[in-house]
């Protein structure tokens, strides 16, 4: 089979260069252009989509380290805050106008850039064709499109940072009439157009890569490739497409309405409003329009971010307890659990803005109801490592990590899904804390896990060193713990986001300290996160190779493909698939790859390790 | 596909193109539900001001329709290796096309001349950007559509390509692509022409 499945892939060769010559040409090798910038091959894609994430995650950790300088010692000037953002922090304090701004871009930098394009879409183009048995996407031009667009976004969303005025300043959420008007506050000028036009880019983007992310899953899977034999990872990435390909349009047309309302003078979102005792002349428009199509996305753009971050852990997790995962069609189903309901609890996030308490009971429920997808996969996460035999690499580790990220975050999800409690808990600290822990750090955990876990097949079979990892993973994970862990009691006592200073306010004086606490842990995991960066770097440059194809003895089948990324993944035949990717610790053998025929175990273990594993079976067989 | 450096592999009945087309336009109906409802919750909220839709809405509506009919007669007769009628009824469903894109400008002259501006209330405003999201739609399909006709009739005139083509598997996936897309915006110019009529 694999003979003449060379033999397809020397005559296509060959009229490959028949029909070069047609055309009087004589280029056939890959450019440099064509290799490493406009790539259509889905992995190089994946490390353009991680690198570009991992330089915009520096960025927005830095703006939330330099702002909580701010927070934790606001009557202090830092020389460094001038030096870094010149005429925005005059004698090293930062203005007031620019803190919006820095708080507004770190959100949506994190939320979008990083956890939407880093995680998603780096992992779903490396994992989705590996792990499904296909050469690359469905569309491998619409992919690179994906990551043009993206990077197109990104430029405008810099960009932004350098015009007169200065970046969006009405929080990540954009809401109008603040957003609306551009003499509302100084970053509503065209800071707050070039954000709206960066939006636009990156849902272009977000849509290219997720149509071809489920047209993939669903056409492309290799043979004995059943639905029900993906990888969790796999099917983590194919709700999370359609997720965003239905929620992603509906801002697309809030940004649009707010545009027109900016500059084309409707009043989509705007009526009755005074300026400096001046009426505007806009009639007829409702802020909470905006609110109500803003969350609509927003809300399922929280589970676009975790579900990626999910799939990799149950995935790694399995691999490194060496046991099955526990519960697999439970996972899918809490997953399309967790799908259909992020579309109906939108209106939680708008509690207090005069929304009809009866429909706010309607919502309390729906949102409450996510609790119980989500508890069943925290169970099955710990199911599958009770007595497992766990092997404590740094991906396993950002794993448990998640697991314990995510019930923490979790629980406080259910105060703040009481729209009683909202009353008190809206807009504070209790508020930050929550998704900072549930969503930002887990996501990021999630992420952290799939790069220390398939950095080989992302750059051809080095490995990231395991004592750095070993390192970051235990700052980062205490350290995330004690940022946030204190803004619970912040919230709760009703000290509020976004303010830029509290040291006129009485009540928030009893906190001043427990400020320059996080504020202090904040700045060391913002550089414990160079263990990474360098890691990272030194690694992909002269990292330790891998001594097997498969470092993690893994069923799944990426680490069947050439240690060196190939186009096409496979040289030869794309491998046949026979069974699910979670047989470890199964009839005494520690692992069986999926490629691996029904009863054909014995033969797969004696030419992994012969001289040793031949004893183990003569045993078995007597 | 030999550029690739790969074969084109799948395992469907429904050639992945097109069903990545599918998948595009669900999200394009979202983003006009989204509107939509948009639309209705406003008007719901009060503060509405009524008209009625401009007469050349009407007749943007019948073209586009009509050039729905020009496109699927240029796929069927396509798909029977007439390549020359089809190009001839691509290119009506291009002139249509662009005759929709005119009548739809000379619609939003008309709600301008009868008092309804961009600026107004809510009710017109949401007219111009809703039918102007569309255009922009429309004006996507025209450019994919140019290209899709420059191919063809560069193939036409080459007897050796269109003989090569003739034996082309991936033959008609580009048009029967364009037919799927260019049915979609027509249906969707009608459901949003009732939906204006009767909100």
């Amino acid at each position: 089979m694999a003979g003449t499945k060379h033999e397809t892939m020397v005559v296509n060769k060959e009229l490959y260069h028949e029909h070069v010559h047609d055309d009087h040409h004589h280029h056939h090798e890959e450019g440099f252009i064509t290799k490493y910038i406009f790539s259509q091959d889905h992995k190089m894609i994946a490390k353009q989509f991680l690198i570009s994430g991992i330089v915009w995650a520096i960025l927005g950790g830095l703006l939330s380290t330099l702002f909580r300088l701010q927070l934790g010692w606001p009557e202090e000037n830092f020389g460094i805050l001038e030096t870094l953002l010149g005429r925005w922090a005059p004698d090293g304090k930062i203005l007031p106008s620019f803190y919006y701004s820095m708080v507004t871009m770190h959100g949506t930098i994190m939320v979008f850039f990083v956890l939407t394009a880093g995680l998603s879409g780096t992992f779903s183009n490396l994992l989705i064709p590996f792990q499904i048995g296909a050469r690359d996407m469905a569309s491998p031009f619409m992919n690179m499109l994906s990551y043009w667009f993206f990077f197109i976004a990104g430029v405008i969303m810099l960009a932004s940072f350098f015009v007169e005025t200065g970046p969006a300043s009405a929080g990540w959420t954009m809401y109008p009439p603040q957003s609306a008007l551009p003499q509302s506050s100084v970053g509503s000028g065209f800071g707050t157009d070039l954000w709206l036009m960066s939006m636009a880019m990156f849902i272009v983007s977000v849509l290219l890569g997720g149509l071809n992310y489920i047209t993939t899953v669903l056409n492309m899977r290799t043979k004995g490739m059943t639905l029900m034999r993906m990888p969790l990872t796999v099917w983590a990435f194919f709700f999370t497409a359609i997720i965003a390909l239905l929620s992603f349009p509906v801002l697309l047309s809030a940004s649009l309405l707010l545009l027109f309302d900016r500059n084309l003078g409707t009043s989509f979102y705007l009526s009755d409003i005074y300026i400096a005792g001046e009426a505007l002349a806009n009639s007829g428009g409702s802020p909470i329009l905006f609110q109500h199509l803003f969350w609509f996305l927003g809300h399922p753009e929280v589970y676009i971010v975790i579900l990626p971050a999910m799939g990799i852990v149950s995935h790694v997790l399995a691999t490194n307890a060496r046991k099955p995962i526990f519960g697999y069609g439970a996972m899918v189903y809490s997953i399309l659990g967790i799908a259909i309901l992020s579309f109906i609890v939108w209106a939680h996030h708008m509690f207090v803005s005069g929304l009809n308490p009866f429909a706010g009971g309607v919502f309390v429920i729906f949102t409450l109801l996510i609790a119980v997808p989500s508890a069943i996969k925290v169970f099955n996460w710990v199911t599958t490592l009770w007595k497992g035999n766990i092997r404590f690499t740094p991906a396993m580790l950002f794993s448990i990590g998640f697991v314990s990220l995510f019930i923490s975050g979790g629980l406080t999800g259910i105060y703040l899904g009481n729209s009683a409690l909202d009353i008190q808990l809206h807009d504070t600290y209790f508020v930050i804390a929550h998704f900072h822990i549930v969503m930002g750090m887990a996501a990021f955990f999630g992420m952290f896990a799939g790069v220390y876990h398939w950095f080989p097949k992302l750059f051809d079979g080095k490995m990231l060193n395991q004592t750095l990892g070993t390192i970051h993973f235990w700052i980062t994970m205490v350290g995330s713990y004690l940022i946030f862990w204190p803004m619970h009691y912040m919230g709760m006592s009703g000290v509020p986001r976004r303010y830029y200073e509290f040291s006129n306010f009485e009540f928030a004086k009893g906190y001043e300290d427990l400020n320059v606490f996080i504020s202090t842990v904040a700045v060391i995991v913002f550089i414990a996160q160079f263990f990474f960066i360098v890691n990272f770097i030194y690694s992909a440059i002269a990292g330790k190779r891998m001594e097997t194809k498969n470092p993690w003895e893994s069923n799944s089948l990426e680490w069947t493909s050439s240690i060196k990324g190939i186009h096409g993944n496979w040289p030869g035949e794309i491998p046949e698939v026979h069974r699910w990717p979670y047989d470890y610790s199964k009839d005494g053998y520690d692992y069986i790859p999926q490629t691996v025929p029904q009863g054909k175990e014995d033969q797969f273990l004696l030419k992994k390790q012969p001289a040793e594993n031949a004893a183990l079976l003569e045993e078995k067989r007597v | 596909m030999a550029s690739l450096g790969y074969k084109y592999e799948y395992n469907s009945p429904v050639h992945p193109k097109q069903f990545a087309l599918w998948l595009g336009i669900g999200s394009i109906i979202m983003s006009f539900a989204g509107l939509t409802s948009a639309y209705i919750v406003k008007k719901g909220a009060g503060y509405w001001v009524e008209f009625s839709l401009p007469q050349f809405f009407t007749f943007s509506t019948l073209v586009v329709a009509a050039s729905s009919l020009f496109i699927q007669l240029a796929y069927v007769f396509h798909k029977k290796l007439k390549d020359k009628i089809a190009i001839t009824f691509l290119s009506l469903t291009f002139i249509m096309g662009l005759a929709f894109l005119i009548l739809q400008y000379k619609g939003w002259i008309e709600l301008t001349n009868k008092g309804i501006a961009l600026d107004g209330n809510p009710s017109g405003s949401f007219v111009y950007v809703i039918s102007g999201l569309h255009f922009a739609h429309i004006v996507g399909g025209l450019i994919a559509m140019f290209f899709l006709l420059a191919i063809k009739w560069w193939r036409l005139k080459r007897p050796i390509k269109k003989l090569m083509n003739e034996v082309d598997p991936e033959r008609n996936t580009s048009l029967k692509l364009m037919t799927t897309y260019w049915h979609f915006v027509g249906i969707l110019w009608v459901y949003l022409f009732i939906f204006f009529q009767f909100n």
